[in-house]
C-alpha cells in the first residue's frame, strides 16, 4: 500500500502533459487542420521510416544481442557499453556524428559519393539511418535480456540431438525469446517514431522527403502553436493505438507462459 | 544612459572612450569609476535571434563590465522559437528579433506588451565553401545544386523567399533548416553547396565565403528590440537596450556586419 501514492504521483507526472495537449487542442478547427495535406504526408513518412528502421534493427540487432549474451570474447563489456551509447548520447550529437561519417565529406560518405555517386544526407534513407542509430540499442538490450533469461538447456538438448548452431538458433532460441524480441521491436519502433534531434541534423527537413512528424511539430511550433498541438495529438493517438494493439496481440499472448 | 550622458562630450568621443574603457576593463583594469546609471544590477535576461549570437555576446560582456552588479543571461535561438517561449511565460527582460513579424508574435501573444525600436538591418548573401569552388555568382546559379534554406517559419526563410521571388528563381532546396545558424553549419560541414544566410553569419564564420547578390536588397530584415512590459528587471533591461542603441553598441553591430537602421 505504501507504493500507491508514489505510483500515482509517477503516473500523474507522465499523463498530465498529455492531458495538457488534449486540453489545449483547438477542437473547433481540428477537422480542417487534420485535412491539411502536410499532416498526412508527415505521418505517412514517419510510419514508413520508423517501420523500415525497426526492420533493419531486427536484422542486425538480434544477432548482435545473441553475440553479447551467448559468446565470450575479450572486450565484451566494452562492446556492450558502446552499443548502449546512443541511448545516453544527445540525439543531435548522434546526428552530427552520422554527418561526419556518412556526409559528403565523411569517411564513408565521400567514398560512397566518389564510387557510387550516392549522397545520404537530406534523403529518406538518412531519416531511417538516424532513427536506427538511436533506436537499435533498445532492441539489443531487450533481446539480450531475454536471451540471458532463457534456459540454455533447451539449446544444449537441441545441440546434443544433432542440430547445428543455426538450426538451434532458428528453431529453439528464437521461439524461446520471441516475446523479448517483440518487446524490443516495439520499443525500438516507438523510439524511432519519436526521433527528432538526429533526424533534423543528419537528414534535414523537407516535406515528403525528410520531414517526419516530430520535425513537423517543431517547425509548426515556431509560428503556429495550435498546428503543432494538432500534429502532436495525431502522433500521440497513432502511437498509443499501435502500442496498445501490439501489446495485446504479441506481448501478453506470447509471454503468458 | 540618462541625462548625465546627454550633457557630456560628443557621442562619438563617448563611444570611443567607452570601447577603450571596456577593453581595458577586460584586461583587469579599473574603468568602473563612473557607472553610467544608478540602480542597474541583478540578472537581466536577453532573448535574441540566432544571427545576433556574436555581437550580443560581446555586448553582454560590455554590459557586465559597465555595470559590475549586473549579470547578463543570453538565450539565442530562432526568433519564432523565442517568441513562442515568451508567449508561454518565460521570464524575459529584453527580446531582440530578426524581423518585425517575430516581434509581432509576442505583441499578438497577449502575454506581455512590447515597445520595439529598430536597432539593426541585415541582408542575405549566398554562403559557399571556401574560395567558392563552384563559382556561384548569383541566385540563378543555385537551381540544380544542393542548397540549404531556412524554413519559412523563421525570418531568414521569409527573406530567402522574398529574394528568390524578386530574382524569379524557382529552387527546390535539399533542406529547410530550423534557424540561420543550422543552415550555415551545413555549408561549413560541406554537406550543401550553398545556403542563403545573413551577411553577418558569413562574416562570423571562418569556414565559408559569401557571395553578394542584388536581389538581397528586396529582402532586408529590420531587427527590432524591446524591453518587455513584464520584464522582471526593467531598469537593467532599459540600460541594455540603451547600450544596443548607443554609438558603442552600434559599433559592435557594425563590426559584425550589420547595417544601421535607416
Amino acid at each position: 500500500m505504501v507504493a500507491v501514492v508514489p505510483a500515482l504521483l509517477g503516473l500523474a507526472f507522465l499523463v498530465l502533459p498529455l492531458l495538457g495537449l488534449v486540453i489545449r487542442a483547438p477542437w473547433p478547427t481540428l477537422p480542417e487542420r487534420l485535412a491539411e495535406p502536410g499532416v498526412l504526408t508527415a505521418l505517412r513518412l514517419s510510419l514508413q521510416t520508423a517501420t523500415t528502421a525497426t526492420a533493419a534493427c531486427l536484422l542486425v540487432g538480434v544477432p548482435l544481442a545473441w553475440v553479447l549474451a551467448r559468446t565470450r570474447f575479450p572486450g565484451r563489456q566494452l562492446v556492450r557499453a558502446l552499443v548502449t551509447v546512443p541511448m545516453v548520447l544527445p540525439p543531435v550529437v548522434g546526428g552530427v556524428a552520422l554527418l561526419l561519417v556518412f556526409g559528403r565529406r565523411g569517411v564513408v560518405g565521400s567514398w560512397l559519393d566518389s564510387t557510387f555517386g550516392v549522397t545520404l544526407p537530406f534523403t529518406t534513407t538518412a531519416v531511417v539511418m538516424a532513427q536506427a542509430f538511436v533506436a537499435m540499442p533498445f532492441l539489443v538490450i531487450a533481446v539480450e535480456g531475454a536471451l540471458r533469461g532463457a534456459d540454455t538447456r533447451y539449446e544444449e538438448a537441441a545441440a546434443t540431438l544433432g542440430a547445428g548452431r543455426w538450426t538451434t538458433f532458428r528453431r529453439v532460441t528464437l521461439p524461446l525469446v520471441a516475446p523479448g524480441v517483440a518487446a524490443g521491436a516495439v520499443l525500438c519502433w516507438a523510439r524511432a517514431l519519436g526521433e527528432f534531434g538526429a533526424t533534423i541534423t543528419f537528414a534535414g527537413n523537407f516535406p515528403g522527403r525528410t520531414q517526419t512528424m516530430p520535425v513537423a511539430v517543431y517547425l509548426a511550433l515556431e509560428t503556429e502553436p495550435e498546428a503543432a498541438i494538432v500534429l502532436s495529438l495525431v502522433l500521440l493517438v497513432v502511437s498509443i493505438a499501435i502500442l496498445a494493439s501490439l501489446r495485446d496481440k504479441w506481448l501478453t499472448g506470447g509471454s503468458a507462459a | 544612459m540618462g541625462s548625465s550622458r546627454a550633457t557630456g562630450p560628443p557621442a562619438g568621443l563617448v563611444a570611443t572612450a567607452l570601447v577603450v574603457a571596456l577593453a581595458v576593463a577586460g584586461c583587469g583594469g579599473s574603468a568602473d569609476a563612473d557607472p553610467p546609471e544608478e540602480g542597474v544590477g541583478g540578472t537581466v535576461t536577453i532573448f535574441a535571434a540566432a544571427s545576433l549570437t556574436e555581437p550580443f555576446g560581446r555586448l553582454g560582456e560590455d554590459f557586465e563590465a559597465a555595470y559590475p552588479g549586473a549579470t547578463v543571461v543570453l538565450n539565442f535561438a530562432g526568433s519564432a522559437t523565442l517568441a513562442q517561449q515568451i508567449n508561454e511565460g518565460a521570464p524575459v527582460d529584453v527580446f531582440a528579433a530578426a524581423d518585425p513579424t517575430s516581434m509581432q508574435l509576442v505583441a499578438d501573444g497577449g502575454g506581455t506588451g512590447v515597445s520595439p525600436a529598430t536597432f539593426a538591418r541585415n541582408q542575405l548573401v549566398i554562403a559557399v565553401g571556401p574560395g567558392n569552388p563552384l563559382g556561384i555568382a548569383g541566385l540563378a546559379d543555385l537551381p540544380g545544386l544542393t542548397v540549404a534554406l531556412c524554413a519559412e517559419q523563421v525570418p531568414c526563410g521569409r527573406a530567402a523567399q522574398r529574394a528568390l521571388a524578386a530574382a524569379g528563381v524557382a529552387l527546390t532546396p535539399a533542406t529547410l533548416e530550423r534557424d540561420v545558424k543550422a543552415a550555415l553549419a551545413k555549408v561549413e560541414l560541406g554537406e550543401v553547396d550553398a545556403a542563403l544566410v545573413y551577411r553577418t553569419d558569413v562574416r562570423a564564420s571562418e569556414q565559408v565565403d559569401g557571395v553578394e547578390f542584388p536581389e538581397s536588397a528586396e529582402a532586408v530584415n529590420d531587427y527590432p528590440i524591446s524591453v518587455l512590459d513584464d520584464a522582471p528587471n526593467p531598469t537593467a533591461a532599459a540600460a541594455f537596450v540603451e547600450l544596443v542603441l548607443s554609438e558603442a553598441g552600434q559599433a559592435v553591430l557594425a563590426d559584425a556586419g550589420f547595417a544601421r537602421p535607416s
